[in-house]
């Protein structure tokens, strides 16, 4: 029988100047009890893989604030201004990525791909310093796998077995990332007996997850 | 009429009956409600939902219901969800009939800039290079101008979203449509001049016969 951990215990396998993959799109569907168990740990020098830095307050944004981030590749920052200005002031480093480049590049190290062709960023500041393909007339970018130390993910239902389900747009970048990483965190926001999802509803088989939080009291 | 009421108004025009559109934050989401009376299309939010609807009454918010802006919307009954690797396969894939975004700059050659002012505005292009790369027909609602300054230019001073072309044009005062030859000023809005439209706008427009005024969904 797997058990579930608390958040405490769970952020303590995070160490400083980690790299993590946080799911959530504008903290919808992010891991906020992970996230504010990290916070409180006082957590430095992460590199965050995401699809956005959500607001001041709101999941990454949190991370955010506290200073605990110096890397983020994200496809969005204009909705924190706090990301903005660390940015700015040299404090934090940004690398802006499409959002669906960045999807296929996190499925790709999750699927064991050297990298994926897409039309997406040819003749914009995306495509330069890369390898550019031309096949059958259509020019792509050659994007390469982006993996991490840690996924850090919240899922709505787990079973004992760690099966995880996802619940509308909460689900976004988390099924993908919970593949791309070999420490995978799972906040969920209910735990069922096996059984009770059904096998067709299991979005992440629970052998990737390795780790998975207790429910909230 | 307000301009961004009548950018809307004549996007709407463009839906086409049963296909998958997705709307820009901002002005591009003022089109769906002007979606011509005998037209059904399902819109796409890019954070993974075909099929949302009109926000929810007060008090009856799911907090794992968003749009792409982070606003809470409903589902309409058959609507689906999915993660974000479907949803930008449904986008670049050619799932994607048609995208309206929103724009700084329009070129020449057709070239949309909307994601960046270097030294000033750095939001991040979060799904717009990949709408334009791959939505079968991108449709940039913009307004002509900003403050008199003309937002169609000869050629981009900001950094492009994409290298392909967008298919059409729609400001407060005109429709306008790339072509390999330039841009053409296909439709002008009600009571404007082709003068007044050319003194706004920042690169040469080819007009070839009559330019008609533009319709409005009611």
């Amino acid at each position: 029988m797997r058990t579930a951990i608390s958040v405490e215990d769970a952020a303590v396998l995070v160490p400083d100047g980690a790299t993590l993959m946080i799911g959530g799109f504008m903290a919808v569907g992010s891991p906020e009890r992970m996230i504010d168990a990290l916070v409180a740990r006082g957590a430095r020098g992460l590199t965050v893989i995401a699809n956005d830095t959500a607001r001041p307050g709101h999941g990454i944004g949190k991370l955010i604030s506290a200073g605990a981030v110096s890397r983020a590749i994200v496809s969005h920052i204009g909705t924190n201004p706090e990301t903005q200005q660390k940015m700015i002031a040299g404090e934090l480093a940004v690398e802006l990525v499409p959002q669906g480049t960045l999807a296929e590049r996190v499925r790709a190290a999750g699927a064991g791909l050297g990298g994926i062709l897409t039309p997406t960023g040819v003749g914009t500041v995306v495509a330069e310093g890369k390898q550019e393909i031309e096949l059958d007339g259509v020019r792509y970018v050659l994007e390469r796998p982006l993996a991490a130390d840690i996924a850090l993910i919240e899922a709505h239902e787990a079973d004992y077995n760690f099966n995880l389900t996802y619940r509308l747009t909460a689900t976004n970048f988390n099924p993908v990332m919970a593949l791309a990483a070999r420490m995978v965190i799972a906040e969920p926001k209910e735990i069922v007996p096996v059984g009770v999802i059904p096998p067709d509803a299991v979005k992440t088989p629970g052998i990737l997850v390795t780790h998975l939080l207790k429910r909230p009291r | 009429m307000d301009p961004k009421e009548i950018i809307a108004r004549r996007v709407a025009q463009e839906l086409e009956n049963g296909t998958l559109v997705n709307l820009g934050i901002g002005l591009p989401t003022l089109v769906a409600r002007y979606v011509p009376p005998g037209i059904t299309v399902a819109f796409q939010s890019e954070n993974g939902i075909i099929g949302f609807g009109a926000p929810p009454p007060h008090g009856m918010e799911d907090p794992d219901l968003t749009d792409a802006g982070g606003a809470f919307i409903s589902a309409l009954p058959g609507a689906v969800s999915f993660d974000s690797g479907f949803s930008f396969a449904l986008i670049r894939g050619g799932h994607l009939a048609m995208t309206v975004l929103g724009g700084l700059q329009v070129d020449a050659a057709g070239r949309l800039a909307n994601w960046m002012v270097p030294g000033k505005l750095i939001p991040g292009m979060g799904g717009a290079m990949d709408l334009v790369a791959g939505a079968r027909r991108v449709v940039v609602a913009m307004q002509h101008h900003a403050k008199g300054m003309p937002k169609i230019v000869e050629s981009l001073t900001l950094p492009p979203t994409s290298a392909r072309p967008v298919s059409l044009v729609v400001t407060e005062l005109a429709v306008i449509i790339p072509t390999r030859d330039g841009l053409v000023l296909h439709e002008r809005a009600p009571g404007v001049s082709l003068e007044e439209i050319c003194a706004l706008t920042g690169a040469p427009l080819i007009v070839a016969g009559p330019v008609p005024e533009m319709a409005l969904s009611a």
